[in-house]
């Protein structure tokens, strides 16, 4: 007997509200807001699509026909702007509505995809894909796949292969493409097909000052450690300047700044104060520790010094 | 002769949607799942050819189902089986094993006996289409 044979009672009304708090969706979202910080149309997006996969749930419920709705999605923004993190969160929320079976995120780039030789691209990528069945594919620099100056690259392949997924296992996989705006652009206006299956195009803008700053006490704060007064003053002025330097990667910048701050604290601990410390000493990032950054000198250009002799 | 060999092996041939079950239950089990074929059914052939890597990083049968339909594409005539693969430290033995496709026409076994010293038997078995 299969389950065809059995009547089916379809409820008559749907409690949305009970659904978003039932389904986990409302968990997520917040952990979103309180995790992300800025990233404001990103979370709206988000929101937004959470909002119409519940109701499309809700309607699947009643006996409602529907199809599965096109879930792959575009991310576009400068480095740092939180892209992978944000695809993260999306796989948790797909799961939690239904919409992938497991919830897991396999990211790529292009040279997990694309092979060395002929006949190479079909097997890598078929791997990948096996592997990210019942999750999410993120693909990194996805425009990288297509580079139509050399004609021995093997992208093409890989991105027939996707297309071809993208279309039909579109109950079995989720894909979300990432990278620069322009570059993003580019790729879509030559791959039309890409950009007829992908349902979501979401921009992620560069963080603001404040929202940096905010990043960075947050970061210190998972670490234990905390600015001073003379401290937080210095790293505002340094984002200001870090930002009109060359290959800025707002949040992996930040993140990078505070290792390097932490370094020089622990090496001022180590050689300037005598005596027990305790905790807070331990665990406060002073303005000493970032004054001496190069980015406050003229930047990070000179990335190693120039010997006598050398011609620059 | 219907080949009973593995598990499952009494009952009806198994539809996608029970083997896709079946690979979801290894999952599940944190086993790899990985899929083998031959044309010689014999009780004593227990090294099949295999068809591609076992497959520990998957998460979902999709990714498993994928390649038996290829193999399936390319054997289709052959016997195939799945096989559950458990890594443990102390364990390394594959846990499960039925076969998911059959030949149309499937052999018959057939078997020999030998009279040795007198009138002692030594029994042998082949397999014959």
């Amino acid at each position: 007997m299969s389950v065809e044979d059995e009547k089916t009672e379809f409820p008559t009304t749907v409690d949305l509200a009970a659904e978003y708090e039932s389904s986990g969706v409302a968990e997520i979202l917040q952990e979103l807001d309180d995790e992300l910080i800025g990233l404001e149309p990103v979370k709206q997006r988000i929101r937004e699509t959470a909002a119409l996969l519940l109701v499309d749930k809700a309607r699947k419920s009643m006996g409602l026909s529907h199809e599965t709705p096109t879930l792959h999605m575009s991310f576009s923004g400068n480095p740092g702007t939180g892209k992978t993190t944000v695809a993260l969160k999306i796989a948790g929320l797909l799961h939690r509505l239904g919409y992938v079976r497991k919830g897991h995120l396999v990211s790529v780039t292009r040279d997990d995809l694309v092979g060395q030789y002929i006949g190479h691209t079909a097997p890598k990528t078929k791997e990948v894909l096996k592997r990210a069945m019942g999750g999410v594919l993120f693909i990194d620099e996805a425009y990288y796949l297509y580079r139509p100056d050399n004609e021995r690259d093997y992208g093409q392949e890989a991105i027939e292969i996707l297309l071809q997924i993208m279309e039909n296992n579109r109950d079995d996989l989720v894909v979300v493409m990432a990278g620069y705006a322009d570059k993003m652009d580019k790729f879509f206006s030559a791959n039309p097909g890409f950009r007829s299956r992908i349902a979501h195009h979401i921009e992620f803008p560069d963080y603001l000052d404040k929202e940096l700053i905010e990043i960075s006490e947050m970061m210190l704060a998972e670490q234990n450690y905390e600015f001073d007064n003379g401290g937080r003053k210095a790293m505002v002025e340094y984002i200001d300047l870090r930002r009109k330097q060359p290959h800025f990667a707002n949040a992996r910048s930040i993140r990078n700044a505070l290792d390097r701050a932490r370094l020089r604290q622990a090496n001022r601990l180590f050689t300037d104060v005598k005596g027990p410390l305790d905790a807070k000493t331990l665990s406060t990032v002073t303005e000493a520790d970032m004054r001496s950054s190069r980015v406050f000198s003229g930047g990070l250009d000179v990335d190693r010094l120039v010997h006598t002799g050398e011609k620059k | 002769m219907r080949i009973t060999q593995g598990c499952f092996s009494f009952l009806p041939d198994l539809d996608d949607v029970q083997i896709s079950a079946q690979m979801e239950y290894i999952l599940s089990k944190g086993w790899a799942i990985a899929i083998e074929y031959t044309d010689d059914p014999h009780p004593r052939n227990t090294f099949w050819n295999m068809w591609g890597h076992p497959m520990f990083d998957l998460k979902d049968p999709k990714g498993a189902m994928m390649e038996l339909d290829d193999c399936r594409k390319l054997h289709g005539d052959d016997y195939i089986r799945i096989l559950a693969f458990d890594d443990t430290s102390g364990v390394e033995s594959v846990t499960m094993s039925f076969i998911v496709n059959r030949p149309k026409e499937e052999p018959t076994i057939h078997m020999q006996r030998t009279d040795i010293v007198d009138r002692a038997q030594r029994y042998a078995w082949d397999v014959r289409k």
